[in-house]
């Protein structure tokens, strides 16, 4: 369970969360849509620690991540993270990219590793692609590799921030797929996008996002059929 | 109006004597590198190191390495430390100079490596829970060393030409030495330099080619 509990946090004199509230169920899917600069994204990273907090707290499993005993190299084997831009590794072939971490940071023998790299890879529709480097496939692998990547660490939550964003339109596809499929699976998801047809799809809830305050979470059939938020209402006009 | 007659004989002729130079020039050149890439790695742990006395000696190291003759250098770890009771040989002052010269450019040539790597790279692998010393040393390193060997190999040639340069303290035993020595003793200049100046051409290239051969297999993508 990640409980987000009164969470804000400030870039300079700009505040980008006023005091968010959320909890996301094991198992559940929720998306978090919104415009640009809203804190969507500021939100993600503040959940698995890469990004400091300034007042409120976030729970992971009982762990509070900004406290200063956390170990958060732990606490991030158990939350991944892929973002807008996938980060590919261009010196490691694309199975080295996946072993990387369950070598280094779980300390797996190559062998055992491969293993699991091998099947994320398959499982992402990659498994053809082993020994090509990334900056020889498309955004749309790329951003598959990276989604292997980090379920290779066998997260039990995985925060997807904009995953689709970077890509070229005819890439999007290919990759919400990957998404569909790891929530059909009943991974515990929390999704930023700007993709209203998948949110609406895939979501146990939804999230609208506005100026740093949470406007507004509904399962998509309330939130995209019978918006109340005002900002919300303008929000969906503007983006169908 | 030109009756110069070419003896390449004995230009020729003291080919193994030079031989024997060039094999001094590759050692001091190579050893400088060696030097200068490890304290290279030092003033850029110290200018990464956010200590101000420590980035200050850097810079200024760097400063002066990149804007001052490489003559200077020499001249100073020779007779400048000499004025104060430290007396370098020729061998060892060349050494010094050239080291402490490759020590600024590299640094500089880190530096710029290192900026190279964008963050986000650092982002992915802590976010895949690696330590800052792992996400630099499997992430930022390797990369790093790409961007940086080409213009490191450049640094090595200009090293090797360096070398020359220890005759103006009485370095007689290298490539440039034994060619002033024996150009001393015949007056056979244009041969002499010429033949030299084909064995440091040959040395210079060969580094450049065998250089771009190793990255060729050791930088795959």
């Amino acid at each position: 369970m990640i409980e987000i509990q009164n969470v804000r946090k400030s870039f300079g004199s700009l505040e980008v969360l006023k005091g968010i509230d959320l909890t996301v169920e094991k198992g559940e899917v929720v998306t978090v849509i919104g415009g640009s600069g809203s804190g969507k994204s500021t939100l993600l990273t503040c959940i698995n620690g890469l990004e400091p907090i300034d007042a409120g707290r976030i729970v992971v499993d009982g762990t509070e991540v900004h406290a200063k005993t956390t170990d958060l190299n732990k606490l991030r084997r158990k939350v991944g993270i892929v973002f807008q831009q996938w980060n590919a590794f261009p010196h490691l072939t694309v199975l080295e990219n996946v072993m990387l971490a369950p070598r280094k940071v779980l300390g797996l023998p190559k062998e055992k590793a491969e293993e699991i790299a091998v099947k994320q890879l398959t499982h992402v529709g990659l498994g053809e692609k082993l020994s090509v480097y990334p900056t020889r496939m498309s955004g749309g692998q790329q951003q598959r590799m990276a989604i292997a990547r980090a379920l290779a660490m066998s997260p039990e939550y995985m925060l997807f921030d904009e995953v689709t964003s970077a890509l070229d339109p005819q890439l999007v596809g290919e990759v919400l797929d990957t998404l569909r499929m790891l929530a059909s699976e009943g991974m515990t998801m929390i999704c930023v996008t700007h993709e209203m047809k998948f949110a609406r799809e895939v979501s146990d809830r939804v999230a609208f996002f506005h100026k740093g305050v949470m406007a507004e979470i509904a399962p998509p059939d309330a939130l995209f059929g019978a918006p109340k938020d005002p900002e919300l209402q303008k929000f969906l006009a503007a983006t169908h | 109006m030109f009756s110069y007659t070419f003896h390449w004989n004995q230009a020729l002729k003291a080919l193994p004597q030079m031989l024997d130079g060039a094999l001094i020039t590759l050692q001091v050149a190579l050893m400088s590198m060696v030097i200068g890439l490890a304290l290279a790695l030092a003033l850029t742990a110290c200018r990464l190191s956010g200590n101000r006395v420590l980035g200050g000696i850097a810079a200024t190291w760097v400063e002066i390495a990149r804007n001052t003759p490489a003559l200077f250098q020499i001249y100073m770890a020779h007779f400048g430390l000499g004025n104060f009771g430290i007396h370098l040989s020729p061998y060892t002052a060349l050494l010094v100079g050239i080291a402490f010269n490759n020590a600024g450019y590299l640094a500089e040539n880190f530096r710029g490596a290192l900026k190279a790597i964008p963050d986000t790279q650092t982002r992915a692998g802590r976010s895949l829970g690696m330590g800052p010393v792992q996400a630099f040393r499997y992430i930022v390193l390797p990369q790093m060393l790409r961007v940086a060997f080409l213009p490191a190999t450049n640094q090595m040639v200009w090293a090797i030409l360096m070398t020359s340069l220890g005759v103006t303290v009485g370095m007689n035993s290298d490539l440039a030495g034994v060619t002033q020595e024996l150009n001393a003793r015949s007056f056979r200049t244009f041969e002499f330099f010429a033949l030299a100046a084909v064995i440091y051409y040959v040395i210079a290239k060969g580094v450049t080619l065998a250089a771009r051969a190793l990255a060729s297999r050791m930088f795959r993508y």
